[in-house]
């Protein structure tokens, strides 16, 4: 069992460290869903395929994350409140590397 | 008015699959959904994707499971509504209801199954401030009839395929089409965006990319927006600006019919048959809530089954009935048609 500790802040911007399990195939969106820090309904709603942009998030630290695909590139590409930090958190899956991290859900659109 | 034995609203897998085991209780149904085609997400999102959880079929695409489920209920005779939004609900004095869509479409039937999943498809709207001034005022989210677009100037946004599609069937009929997305790439189909090319090099499409829409000017109609590229700010005089952002689904005006609604989900007392706070109200698939949910087509399925057995005693409370397999009783359609497991064949040994 590997679990990481990584803090996620919602959209009222409330600041939350959850642990994570790394062996489950997990994602951030998954991650967020678990511990109900969105509303069901406006996280996921492609259910992680890249194709909604419902589970964008910005990353706050500075960690080595998996690079971006050529659909999150894109998808992100369509989405609103975008930034240079901008990810997909269905495209996320938790690492033991990402101990630590921090990111801030975006606005819902 | 539209009248049926049980109005299902939402015609994704589950509220489909429940027209076959309506069906098979002799049941018709009716179906209504806000997109303009049947299947709803798997239809309007991920129709080339693979699923890989349903019993019996190691993989299927979304679009095929949809293509088999029309196929499957074929002999049931469903109707559709579709391109409408179920508005409101009107209970009558006998318990049925009177469910009527954004267009004034009525539809009258002892039973409602809701299975909407997470709501009914409404366009993404770009973070704009002023764009809400100027919607029906030359801010068109989806386009309902293209003439009204004849020999104006035209600002479409977006990368996907409806962004690419409009540009092109627009050509012919706006006075100019310039097409502004964030990057270079596009989401869209390939030949699509080849057609884009080829108009672009045609001189028929201006491309601004990589561009934004950061702001709308006019009074008191489109006159012109303002486009971003790097750090200017440029503006480009219109008629019209369309984002097309695709589709997000909201709960909308179901979440105003009485029903407890939890987690953004229509809660159902039970999971005997997912009947909701209002008798004759089901609510079936993505769209509710209980202990345990899981939003799985294959948890719809079984859903839409028990819903419709519950409804038939609903319907017929005097009857008495037992569920048949479909291999021992057939499939007896409303169209004449009757599918039934071969006789056995008998040949002696002499």
């Amino acid at each position: 069992m590997s679990d990481i500790t990584i803090t996620i802040i919602d959209r009222e911007g409330v600041a939350h460290e959850v642990k994570a399990p790394t062996d489950m195939n997990m994602n951030l969106m998954e991650v967020v869903r678990s511990y109900e820090l969105a509303p069901e309904g406006t996280i996921g709603v492609c259910g992680g395929m890249a194709m909604c942009a419902s589970c964008q998030c910005y990353v706050l630290t500075e960690h080595e994350l998996p690079e971006m695909s050529y659909d999150e590139d894109l998808m992100l590409a369509e989405a609103f409140y975008v930034k240079d930090t901008s990810r997909l958190g269905c495209q996320l899956h938790m690492q033991p590397e990402m101990e630590g991290l921090k990111v801030e859900l975006a606005p819902e659109s | 008015m539209i009248k049926t034995d049980i109005l299902i609203i939402g015609a994704g897998p589950t509220g489909l699959f429940a027209v076959f085991e309506a069906g098979l209780l002799k049941l018709k149904c009716h179906l209504i959904d806000a997109l303009p085609q049947p299947g709803g997400q798997c239809s309007e999102i991920y129709p080339k994707k693979p699923i890989y959880d349903i019993p019996a079929f190691p993989e299927i695409l979304a679009g095929d499971l949809v293509n088999n489920l029309m196929k499957q209920i074929e002999p049931f005779q469903p109707g559709f509504t579709l391109g409408e939004r179920a508005q409101t609900i009107e209970k009558q004095e006998d318990g049925s209801f009177i469910v009527t869509t954004n267009k004034g479409t009525k539809h009258h039937a002892p039973v409602v199954a809701i299975a909407g999943g997470l709501g009914s498809f409404e366009p993404r709207k770009p973070p704009i401030a002023n764009i809400k001034n100027f919607e029906d005022h030359g801010v068109e989210y989806i386009i309902r009839d293209p003439e009204v677009y004849r020999g104006k100037d035209v600002v479409i946004a977006g990368g996907g395929d409806s962004a690419l599609d409009w540009s092109i069937f627009l050509t012919d009929i706006a006075s100019s089409v310039t097409l502004v997305h964030r990057r270079n790439e596009f989401r869209g189909a390939l030949d699509s965006v080849d057609k884009v090319q080829e108009l672009k090099n045609l001189g028929k499409i201006e491309m601004i990319t990589p561009g934004e829409v950061v702001d709308i000017v006019g009074e008191s109609k489109v006159e012109g927006v303002s486009i971003k590229r790097g750090a200017e700010v440029s503006n480009k005089a219109c008629d019209h600006f369309i984002p097309l952002f695709g589709l997000a689904p909201k709960l909308g005006p179901i979440a105003d019919w009485g029903l407890e609604i939890e987690k953004n989900a229509i809660k159902v007392d039970n999971t005997l048959d997912y009947q909701t706070n209002i008798p004759g109200i089901y609510a079936i698939g993505d769209v509710n809530t209980y202990p345990g949910k899981l939003k799985l087509i294959l948890c719809g399925f079984h859903e839409a089954t028990l819903m419709c057995q519950s409804a038939y005693q609903r319907i017929f409370p005097e009857k008495r009935y037992v569920m048949k397999y479909t291999t021992v009783g057939g499939v007896e359609g409303f169209d004449g048609s009757k599918k039934e497991a071969p006789k056995a064949v008998v040949k002696a040994i002499k």
